[in-house]
C-alpha cells in the first residue's frame, strides 16, 4: 500500500521510475592513455569497464604497462622542466580556475558518467561528488600565487613530478583532491584512476584539453595494481600520493623507504560514531544513516562502528531499522535512489564474507527489506547488533553498507572503545552538550571528527588519519603543504656569541 | 694529600628511575685518548620495551597538560642545566676530547635550545593550525597535537649533549613522550642530562634514555606497534632504509637521518604532531 510504512517487501512510498538520461554522455567505444596532452595506445592488455548495476560494458580501456608509465613520467618531467615550473603562480591559478569552470559546465555529464561507472546514486554524484570537484579546483586555484603564505616560509618549492594512485569509491573527487593541490603548488602529475572506475577521469582528460592545459602537466594512465606499482616506484617521481587500502599503503611505505620521495597516504578506517543519551536523536539517526550508508558504505571514513549509550540503545536501533526500511535500493541513475550498486563483484564478495563472519561470531544480523535487482552487484543495508569489540566486523574495514552496533555506559568507556583500533581516520560525536563534545573530541585519536554531523567534506578542511590510517593531510593549507618543500626559515640565533 | 674521587655509576633512565640494564650488560666508555671513564649500561631489547611501556603510560598526563605548563617545565630544564654548566663542560671535555671553549659553547647552545623550544609549547598550535572557512553552517578547526610515543636515535657524532637536546626538545614540547637511544660512543652526557630531567618537573616516563648499541636496539623500536613515530636523526651509519621498511609495517611517521645535531626548527616540532580537524554544526537561528 502506498503512503504507509509497510512491513513486507513493498516500499514506504511508491515512486514512478525517474532515471537521469544518459543521452548527455558522448562516450567513446574505447579510450587510450592520456599522455602529453593526447590519447595514445596502451601497451598492456586492455580491459573493459562495466556498469556495476547492469554488468554491461561501458567502454574498452587501455592498460598502461611499465613502458607506458615511463613515457607518462617522462612527459610529466618534461612539462615540469620546460613549462609548468616556469609559469607564474598567477597563470597556474588561471588554468585551475578554467578547469573548475569547465567541471561546473559539464557537471551533469560527469555525474551521469560517475553513477554509470561506479554505481553510486545520481543524487550523490550530482549533489556531492561533482560540486566538490569544482570546489576543490576553485579553492586551490587561488592558492597558486600565494604559496608564501602556506606556512612553509618564503619561496617554498614544488617537489617535481607527483605519482598519484586513487580508489574507486569517489573516482573524480579523489582525482580532484590529488590533482588540484599538486598543480597549484607547481608540480606536474601522473595519475592512475582505479581499474573499475576510469570513466570520469577520461572525460576529465577532455576537460584538460578544453582548458588548454599545457601538454604533459597532467597525465592520466589507466590500469590495475601493477600499473600503480610501476608508477609509485618509478625513480623519476618526487612525490607519491595514494588513497586506498592500508595493505597497499603499507607496501608503498616500504617500497619508497630511503628514496626521499615525499608521501601522503590516505588509508583505511573503522570510525566510531558515538551517540550519547543527550543527543538530538532524530538528527543522530539521520547522521548514523548518512555515516555508513552514504555511497553504499564505500567510504574510508564511514561511521562503521555505532557506539550508542546503553540507555538509548533500543530506541536508536528501532528508529534506525524504521529509517532503513524507507531507503530505496536500485538503479543508480534514478533520482529517487538512496542506495546504489556495490562497485564490483569482488567487493560484493568481500562484504558478504565479512558479514557471514559477523554472524558466525555471534552478532545479531538485521537486513533492510528491499528488492534486489536481478542483474548487477547489490547488498541491502545491514545492521549487526550486540557486536563485541573483538569481533571481526568491529575491527576490519568492511567498506560496504554494514553497521556494527556496540554500547557503552560512560564517556570514558566510549573513548576507550572508539580508540581501540589500529585505524584513526575519523569519528563522530552526537550530544547536545557542547562541553562534553569538546572534551571527547580532545581524547579521540582520529584526524577528522564530526560533531552532530557526519561525512562532511570541504576543500578548505584538512582530511587525513592518525596511526594506520596513513599520514599527511589533504585539503586546506595542510593539503597544499603536502606538495611543497620549505626553502628554509631564517635560523634562530642560539648559543654563545663568538 | 689528594682526595680520592667518588665516581658516578651511569645507568639507564626509564620511567623516571635509574635502573641498570635488565640484561646485566655494560660496556666500557673511553675518552678520546682511550682512558677508561665508566661502565655504561648496554641496554637490551627488553629495556627498550620497558621504556616504551613507561613512555606510553606518560602520554596521557603529559599531552593533557597545558602548553603553558609544558613550556615552564622545559624552561626549568634550561635553568637547571645552567646551574650545572661546569659539570657538563668537564664531562664533554673528557668524553669528546674537545677544548673547554668548544664544550662551553655546546652546553650554552643546548641551554638556549631548551629556552627556544620552551617558548613554542603554547604557540605552535596557533602557527600550525587554523580555522577553516568551509562552505556551510559549520564551525571547523584544525589543530596539531602530539602523535604519541616517539622513538629517537640521537645523533652519534660529536655534540653528544647538544645532539640529544636537539632531538628531545622538539618532540616533547607538544606532549609526545620519547624513548631515546643516546650516542653510543659518548653516552655520559645523556645520563647526566637525565639527572637534570629527573629534577626539573619532567614527569617520569616522558623522557626515557637508553645507552648501548643503536644497531641492536633500533630495529625493535622501529617495529614496536606501540611506537607512533621514529626519528632516525642519528641513524646515518645504520641500515636506516631497513629501519624505515620495518617502521612501514605499522605506518610509523619517520624522520630521516641528518648530519650532526639538527638545527632548531618549527618543522621538527610539527613533523611529530597529528592534525585533528573538528567540525561542529551551527544551528540556523
Amino acid at each position: 500500500m502506498a503512503n504507509e510504512v509497510s512491513t513486507g517487501s513493498t516500499r514506504f512510498l511508491d515512486y514512478a521510475p525517474a532515471p537521469e538520461s544518459t543521452s548527455i554522455l558522448h562516450l567513446q567505444k574505447s579510450y587510450g592513455l592520456f599522455i602529453d596532452g593526447a590519447f595514445v595506445k596502451g601497451h598492456g592488455k586492455s580491459f573493459q569497464t562495466i556498469s556495476p548495476s547492469t554488468e554491461q560494458t561501458i567502454a574498452e580501456i587501455a592498460n598502461a604497462n611499465a613502458k607506458d608509465v615511463d613515457t607518462a613520467v617522462a612527459a610529466a618531467r618534461r612539462a615540469y622542466d620546460r613549462t609548468w615550473s616556469r609559469l607564474s603562480g598567477a597563470d597556474r591559478g588561471k588554468y585551475l580556475f578554467r578547469i573548475a569552470r569547465l567541471v561546473q559546465e559539464r557537471a551533469r555529464e560527469l555525474a551521469v558518467a560517475e553513477s554509470l561507472d561506479n554505481g553510486k546514486p545520481i543524487k550523490e554524484s550530482r549533489d556531492v561528488d561533482v560540486p566538490l570537484v569544482a570546489a576543490w579546483f576553485f579553492y586551490y586555484a587561488g592558492w597558486a600565487d600565494k604559496l608564501d603564505y602556506a606556512g612553509l616560509g618564503p619561496n617554498p618549492r614544488a617537489l617535481g613530478v607527483a605519482a598519484q594512485v586513487i580508489p574507486w569509491n569517489f573516482p573524480l573527487l579523489m582525482l580532484a583532491w590529488k590533482v588540484a593541490p599538486a598543480l597549484a603548488a607547481g608540480n606536474t602529475v601522473v595519475i592512475k584512476p582505479a581499474e573499475t572506475t576510469p570513466l570520469s577521469a577520461l572525460i576529465f582528460a577532455e576537460i584538460l584539453q578544453q582548458a588548454e592545459l599545457p601538454d604533459g602537466v597532467v597525465n592520466i594512465i589507466t590500469g590495475a595494481g601493477d600499473t600503480g606499482e610501476a608508477l609509485v616506484n618509478h625513480p623519476d617521481v618526487n612525490k607519491v600520493a595514494f588513497t586506498g587500502s592500508t595493505a597497499v599503503g603499507r607496501a608503498i611505505a616500504k617500497s619508497v623507504a630511503g628514496t626521499g620521495k615525499k608521501v601522503t597516504l590516505e588509508l583505511g578506517g573503522k570510525a566510531a560514531n558515538i551517540v550519547f543519551d543527550d543527543a538530538p536523536i532524530d538528527q543522530a539517526v539521520e547522521g548514523i544513516v548518512n555515516g555508513i550508508f552514504f555511497n553504499q558504505g564505500h567510504v574510508c571514513c564511514a561511521g562503521s562502528r555505532l557506539l550508542v549509550q546503553e540507555s538509548i540503545h533500543d530506541d536508536v536501533v528501532d528508529r534506525l531499522k524504521t529509517r532503513l526500511s524507507t531507503l530505496r535500493l536500485g538503479d543508480p541513475l534514478d533520482k529517487n535512489t538512496d542506495i546504489g550498486a556495490i562497485n564490483s563483484r569482488e567487493q560484493l564478495e568481500r562484504i558478504r564474507e565479512l558479514s557471514d563472519i559477523g554472524e558466525k561470531e555471534g552478532a545479531d544480523r538485521w537486513t533492510a527489506p528491499c528488492v534486489i535487482p536481478d542483474k548487477g552487484f547489490w547488498f541491502a543495508p545491514t545492521i549487526f547488533d550486540n557486536v563485541s569489540t573483538s569481533s571481526t566486523i568491529a575491527r576490519e574495514e568492511v567498506f560496504g553498507p554494514v553497521l556494527s552496533v556496540l554500547t557503552f555506559r560512560t564517556p570514558a568507556e566510549a573513548i576507550a572503545k572508539a580508540n581501540n583500533t589500529p585505524y584513526g581516520l575519523s569519528a563522530g560525536i552526537w550530544s547536545d552538550k557542547g562541553s562534553k563534545i569538546l572534551a571527547v573530541a580532545d581524547q579521540l585519536r582520529a584526524g577528522v571528527i564530526w560533531a552532530n554531523t557526519f561525512n562532511r567534506f570541504d576543500p578548505a578542511s584538512p582530511f587525513g588519519g592518525y596511526k594506520e590510517s596513513g599520514y599527511g593531510r589533504e585539503g586546506g593549507r595542510h593539503g597544499l603543504a603536502a606538495y611543497l618543500e620549505s626553502a628554509g626559515w631564517s635560523q634562530p640565533a642560539i648559543g654563545a656569541k663568538k | 694529600m689528594t682526595r680520592l674521587a667518588v665516581p658516578k655509576t651511569y645507568k639507564l633512565y626509564i620511567g623516571g628511575k635509574f635502573p641498570r640494564s635488565e640484561s646485566g650488560r655494560t660496556y666500557e666508555v673511553l675518552s678520546k685518548k682511550g682512558v677508561f671513564l665508566a661502565n655504561a649500561s648496554l641496554a637490551s631489547r627488553k629495556d627498550a620495551r620497558d621504556a616504551v611501556v613507561a613512555a606510553r603510560a606518560a602520554v596521557a598526563g603529559w599531552s593533557g597538560a597545558t602548553g603553558y605548563n609544558r613550556g615552564q617545565v622545559l624552561y626549568r630544564i634550561a635553568e637547571l642545566l645552567e646551574g650545572r654548566r661546569d659539570q657538563f663542560v668537564e664531562e664533554l671535555v673528557s668524553s669528546e676530547g674537545i677544548t673547554k671553549a668548544a664544550a662551553t659553547k655546546q652546553v650554552d647552545t643546548a641551554i638556549d635550545a631548551w629556552v627556544w623550544y620552551a617558548g613554542w609549547a603554547d604557540k605552535y598550535v596557533q602557527v600550525a593550525g587554523n580555522g577553516n572557512p568551509v562552505s556551510g553552517p559549520y564551525f571547523n578547526l584544525s589543530t596539531p597535537e602530539a602523535t604519541g610515543v616517539v622513538a629517537i636515535i640521537a645523533p652519534q657524532g660529536g655534540d653528544s649533549l647538544l645532539g640529544l637536546v636537539a632531538v628531545i626538545a622538539p618532540a616533547i614540547l607538544t606532549g609526545n613522550t620519547v624513548v631515546v637511544v643516546a650516542s653510543e660512543a659518548s653516552p655520559l652526557a645523556a645520563i647526566s642530562l637525565s639527572e637534570v630531567l629527573a629534577t626539573s618537573d619532567v614527569p617520569g616516563g616522558v623522557v626515557n634514555i637508553l645507552t648501548g648499541s643503536p644497531k641492536e636496539i633500533a630495529p625493535w623500536l622501529a617495529g614496536h606497534a606501540d611506537v607512533n613515530a621514529i626519528d632516525l636523526a642519528g641513524a646515518e651509519n645504520l641500515d636506516w632504509v631497513d629501519l624505515q621498511v620495518i617502521a612501514a609495517d605499522t605506518l610509523k611517521r619517520v624522520l630521516a637521518p641528518v648530519a650532526g645535531a639538527p638545527a632548531p626548527s618549527l618543522e621538527r616540532i610539527v613533523a611529530l604532531t597529528e592534525t585533528k580537524t573538528v567540525w561542529h554544526t551551527k544551528s540556523l537561528i
